[in-house]
């Protein structure tokens, strides 16, 4: 049982960017009749999202919200000793975005950077790992950075996927405190489920092509990608998040050693609007306690949860017990109690 | 159990006026679509506390056949 506790580390400040271009889904595309839209943008709840420009990689939010962060808190860069970047869409499939980005920002070369290659449970994967780290040793400040483009990496053809994902990016401070007292991770994955979500083509299995390149037909509703685009299966999706994810929140609040009502807020995934609704129904949630921003900027995959907190929990999170929860593509699941005892969250940037 | 999952299908799918029974293929009806599968699958969780996998679902093709499939899991 794949559980961690840590002590007196934490999340000291909170900053996220978001592309200025905002898409407004009913209009997004003339491919499908308008009905057809409404009906799918009204069923998943997402109206809007934010797209990168050409040319806009996740790195440049990251960077973004890191300068906001560094200057909203007056961080010195030679303190910050561990830079870990979160992302599927890096900049490039070598060297890793981590590395460009301590140059780009300006840190030490003494500064540990590495990238952690995962989606929408990504945060609190990356949180564990960053804790784990600063919890005994000397490293004095940590930058957690979060980013997507998912924009990029869906056919506009096919209606399963071309409504849902949107870009951000997020940086999170790390430092040890005594105020922050113990935090309760809990952490999951299951490779058998890979085909639920996937990119298949571009990588060393499937190396892209000109037969990867093509668009095709993929289904009886006539939605059209290739190779290169992901692809999503929703309905087994919803499946796995009803069974994993209840069951996963009951087994970190357990261990946590206290109940489910001492938590002020709960931060899931943003997924979609009939997926949140209907976890937050099954798991009998105070829909005050469980901020929401998918409506506005659609699934960010693992930004969706710091770019929750930053643009809907301003001002609110200090002193605070909070549950976040990240579920998708691997598939992978995590969830964590954490105290936000010291938590400042800069102004969210539009890009 | 036949008449209230009869029920429970027609709300979900927000079905009025049609004849549904046990026999009616549920892919042929009108408010049928890709995401009527999702709410389908919510509202049996829901009631029934059952998971029909998708590799079963495609398998299934009357309102007996869910029913059924249903027995067999609860």
């Amino acid at each position: 049982m794949a559980t961690l506790v840590f002590e007196n580390v934490g999340i000291k400040a909170l900053a996220a960017a978001v592309p200025k271009r905002v898409i407004n889904n009913y209009e997004y595309t003339d491919y499908f009749p308008a009905d057809e839209v409404r009906q799918v943008v009204d069923k998943t709840g997402i109206y809007q999202r934010r797209f990168a420009e050409p040319g806009t990689c996740s790195s440049d939010l990251c960077f973004t919200a890191s300068e906001k962060l560094l200057g909203d808190n007056e961080i010195r860069r030679s303190d910050v000793d561990l830079l870990v970047f979160i992302s599927q869409t890096p900049d490039y499939r070598m060297p890793a975005t981590s590395i460009l980005l301590q140059d780009r920002l300006h840190l030490e070369h003494n500064t540990i950077a590495f990238d952690l290659n995962l989606g929408c449970s990504g945060f609190i994967y990356g949180l564990s790992v960053v804790y784990s780290m600063m919890e005994r040793s000397g490293l004095r400040k940590a930058l957690l950075l979060d980013g997507e483009t998912r924009s990029r990496i869906y056919s506009p053809k096919d209606r399963k996927t071309a409504f849902l994902f949107g870009d951000a990016g997020a940086a999170a401070l790390i430092e040890r405190d005594p105020c922050f007292g113990k935090s309760y991770f809990s952490l999951n994955s299951d490779g058998s489920k890979e085909d639920l979500i996937k990119m298949k083509a571009g990588g060393y299995r499937f190396p892209s092509s000109a037969e990867t390149m093509k668009e095709r037909v993929v289904d009886e509703y006539g939605n059209i990608r290739s190779e290169e685009h992901g692809y999503m299966e929703g309905g087994d999706v919803f499946n796995f998040v009803i069974k994993e994810v209840p069951a996963d929140i009951k087994k970190v609040i357990t261990l946590s050693g206290s109940p489910l009502a001492d938590i002020d807020y709960f931060i899931f995934h943003q997924a979609n609007m009939f997926i949140n609704s209907y976890l937050l129904k099954k798991l009998k949630l105070d829909p005050e306690k469980v901020p929401s921003t998918v409506s506005k900027f659609g699934n960010t995959s693992s930004v969706s949860i710091p770019l929750t907190m930053v643009s809907e929990l301003q001002g609110k999170l200090d002193n605070r017990r909070v549950l976040l929860s990240g579920f998708g593509v691997g598939m992978t699941w995590a969830s964590c109690v954490v105290n936000t005892s010291i938590c400042r969250i800069s102004d969210l940037v539009d890009y | 159990m036949e008449d209230k999952f009869i029920k429970l299908f027609k709300e979900t799918l927000e079905i009025e006026g049609i004849d549904i029974g046990l026999n009616t293929k549920f892919r042929d009806l009108e408010n049928w679509d890709s995401l009527s599968f999702l709410s389908v699958l919510a509202m049996i969780d829901e009631e029934y506390d059952v998971i029909i996998e998708g590799n079963d679902f495609r398998k299934l093709v009357t309102i007996e056949d869910l029913i059924n499939e249903i027995k067999k899991k609860e």
